[in-house]
């Protein structure tokens, strides 16, 4: 019996021993395959990175008013953001190829899916940020617009314009990444027509008035309404 | 010769049939059909009047006019108004007329340049339909130095309305003062005229990537150049009356142009300090003082609408204490309302430091400038309301003086 014990036990040793001495290649390949990940994926960070600043990434970025974004959820600057996001992509990557090498059962499904999935994530990112940055351009466009114009409540249309811009990037986002696909085409048409509906209710209710004066305004020709038109600027 | 590839080969054509002349007069159009027929005229009798033996054309640069305008140009002879005159031309007076792709501010100025280089012009006039009452006297007052005398660009002076031009007078004419050095009332001129040598040199050295504004940036090169510079009093100054609405479009090519010129030309404006006086032919510059209706009560309340609903757009663009002072004086009851010089220089130097850096899209920062500058625009009527010409000479010059004392403080923006 007791030979029996230490025989199993010296057997399962054995096994172990051998498993081991299969896989341990496997983890130090893994391992190497992380390391060098690591340094080409620095590298990628900074050819990215001086391309970024090439093309003076982030002056555009300015223009578009992104990095004012960044700097309120105190991230670094653009260019920044965007090469460290290629540098853990392109490490996670490789570091997924190296467990894929391990050969777990299992894992090697959920690391193809991985990289299937990537392209998706690149262009959903994509289209968020610039979403964003559209966003934030065109609602502070119209803020100007309506206040040069005189229009009234001007913070109310430039959040309705900025609000539109960020539901429809949003549905797009999730489309692309194909999560919750038919849920977000219900509810992006449900917020949408809601919004609608309640733009033209507020807007038959609360801007008859409005609209009369204006159709007044524009009726009456000749009569010249007390203002600065006489003066110039120039 | 490097400037012709923009222009059409139809133009091209008419450039060639021209030959070389000693003077262009360039005429930007837009659908003038109104007064562009008198206009022509006018300029026809100027040229034959003070330049009977020079070779000279006229050329019209239309921005796609829906009313002839361009035919109109090109139609009138200088023997229409013979019958009416004693004037004879001793050469042939050229008029022709092309178009430009955008607006007249655009594109116009560029193919003035490109075609008196080609037709080597000695002497170029440029006028706008807009002024209405263009006299053939001008033609001579601002052609006469760069022909006769050597100089490279003639900026006009005029006889304005104490309230007319308040751009000009509350912030272009200072601040280019401050800055480059000079006193040039007009710094952002509809009339100049200048040297083939100076419009050569601008056409070859200058981004044309932008046109609006460029007749500015003309002029500010000229000066960062030292080329010689004169002034010639014109006279009264009427022009079509503009809009409330024009006042966006009338920033973007001044105050626009002029902070776009201010990082390439530090290095010359930083070395400036004080500012000179600059040649004038007749009057230095003359205020009118006849009634003008102006609501003052609704320039105070764009004030204080911009200042509340912009809060989020300055506070990118101001420094805190100049938001916070703008703040204050927009609560102030109409009574009480005053914008200072002092902040109002401040203002303008925060605003260009932004544009430098784009804080936020540039033409955003321009545009968040027309409510402050109708709360300055407010300031000055009350101030001025019932003061003398020689009273309201004296406030502008006072504001001069502020934008030169408070240089120090754009420069110690500009290098943070």
């Amino acid at each position: 019996m007791q030979e029996m014990i230490v025989s199993e036990l010296s057997q399962a040793m054995h096994d172990i021993a051998r498993d081991f001495a299969h896989f341990l290649p496997r983890l130090i390949v893994m391992l190497i395959i992380a390391l060098a990940g690591w340094a080409i994926a620095y590298v990628v960070k900074v050819v990215v990175r001086s391309i970024l600043r090439l093309v003076r990434f982030d002056k555009l970025s300015e223009n578009a008013g992104a990095s004012q974004l960044l700097n309120k959820a105190a991230l670094p600057s653009p260019t920044e953001v965007l090469s460290r996001f290629v540098f853990w992509v392109a490490w996670l990557g490789f570091i997924l190829l190296g467990v894929d090498v391990l050969g777990i059962f299992g894992l090697q499904e959920q690391v193809a899916r991985f990289f299937f999935f990537l392209p998706r994530l690149f262009v959903a990112l994509f289209i968020l940020f610039f979403g964003l940055l559209a966003a934030s351009f065109f609602s502070r466009a119209t803020l100007l617009a309506a206040v040069n114009g005189s229009v009234p409540s001007p913070r109310l249309l430039s959040m309705a314009v900025r609000t539109i811009i960020i539901v429809f990037v949003l549905s797009i986002v999730f489309e692309e990444l194909g999560l919750a696909q038919e849920t977000m085409l219900v509810a992006f048409g449900i917020a949408f027509g809601a919004l609608m509906l309640g733009l033209a209710i507020a807007f038959g209710m609360g801007g008859r008035d409005l609209a009369r004066t204006f159709l007044e305004k524009r009726m009456t020709q000749g009569k010249k309404v007390e203002s600065e038109d006489e003066l110039s600027p120039l | 010769m490097a400037e012709e590839s923009f222009l059409t080969d139809d133009f091209l054509r008419q450039l060639i049939n021209v030959g070389e002349v000693d003077i262009l007069v360039g005429l930007p159009t837009h659908n003038n059909a109104k007064t562009v027929g008198s206009i022509v005229q006018t300029i026809q009798s100027g040229l034959v009047g003070a330049f009977p033996r020079e070779r000279a054309v006229i050329l019209n640069v239309d921005a796609g006019s829906r009313d002839n305008t361009p035919e109109l140009v090109t139609s009138i002879s200088i023997d229409d108004m013979r019958p009416a005159s004693n004037l004879h031309a001793l050469r042939t007076l050229h008029s022709i007329s092309t178009q430009c792709e955008a607006s007249p501010a655009k594109g116009a100025f560029r193919t003035v340049l490109a075609a008196a280089e080609l037709l080597r012009a000695r002497a170029c006039v440029l006028l706008s339909p807009d002024s209405t009452n263009i006299q053939a006297e001008w033609i001579a007052t601002l052609l006469r130095p760069i022909y006769h005398d050597g100089i490279d660009l003639v900026t006009p002076t005029y006889c304005r309305h104490k309230f007319d031009g308040l751009l000009i007078t509350n912030l272009l004419y200072p601040m280019v003062r401050a800055l480059y050095g000079l006193k040039i009332r007009e710094a952002y001129a509809t009339e100049f005229s200048f040297s083939g040598r100076l419009g050569s040199q601008f056409l070859s050295q200058n981004s044309w990537d932008d046109g609006a504004g460029a007749e500015l940036r003309f002029i500010l090169a000229a000066i960062t150049a030292k080329f010689r510079i004169c002034q010639s009093y014109l006279g009264e100054k009427i022009h079509v009356e503009r809009r409330a609405s024009d006042l966006v479009p009338a920033l973007r090519e001044t105050v626009g142009s002029l902070f776009t010129a201010l990082d390439p030309d530090l290095p010359f404006w930083s070395a400036v300090t004080g500012s000179q006086p600059v040649t004038t032919i007749g009057s230095e510059h003359e205020v009118c003082l006849g009634p003008l209706r102006i609501n003052r009560k609704r320039l105070r309340e764009m004030f204080a609408t911009g200042v509340n609903e912009l809060e989020s757009v300055f506070e990118s663009i101001l420094s805190p204490a100049t938001l916070a002072e703008l703040q204050r004086i927009a609560g102030m009851e109409e009574e009480d309302f005053a914008y200072p010089a002092e902040l109002w220089v401040k203002t303008v130097y925060e605003f260009a430091a932004s544009y430098r850096k784009s804080v936020i899209n540039r033409d955003h920062i321009i545009q968040a400038m027309a409510p402050l500058f109708r709360g300055r625009a407010c300031t000055f009527l009350t101030e001025n309301r019932n003061s003398s010409a020689d009273e309201v000479e004296s406030n502008v010059e006072s504001l001069c003086v502020d934008f030169e004392r408070l240089k120090p403080y754009l420069q110690q923006l500009w290098n943070v």
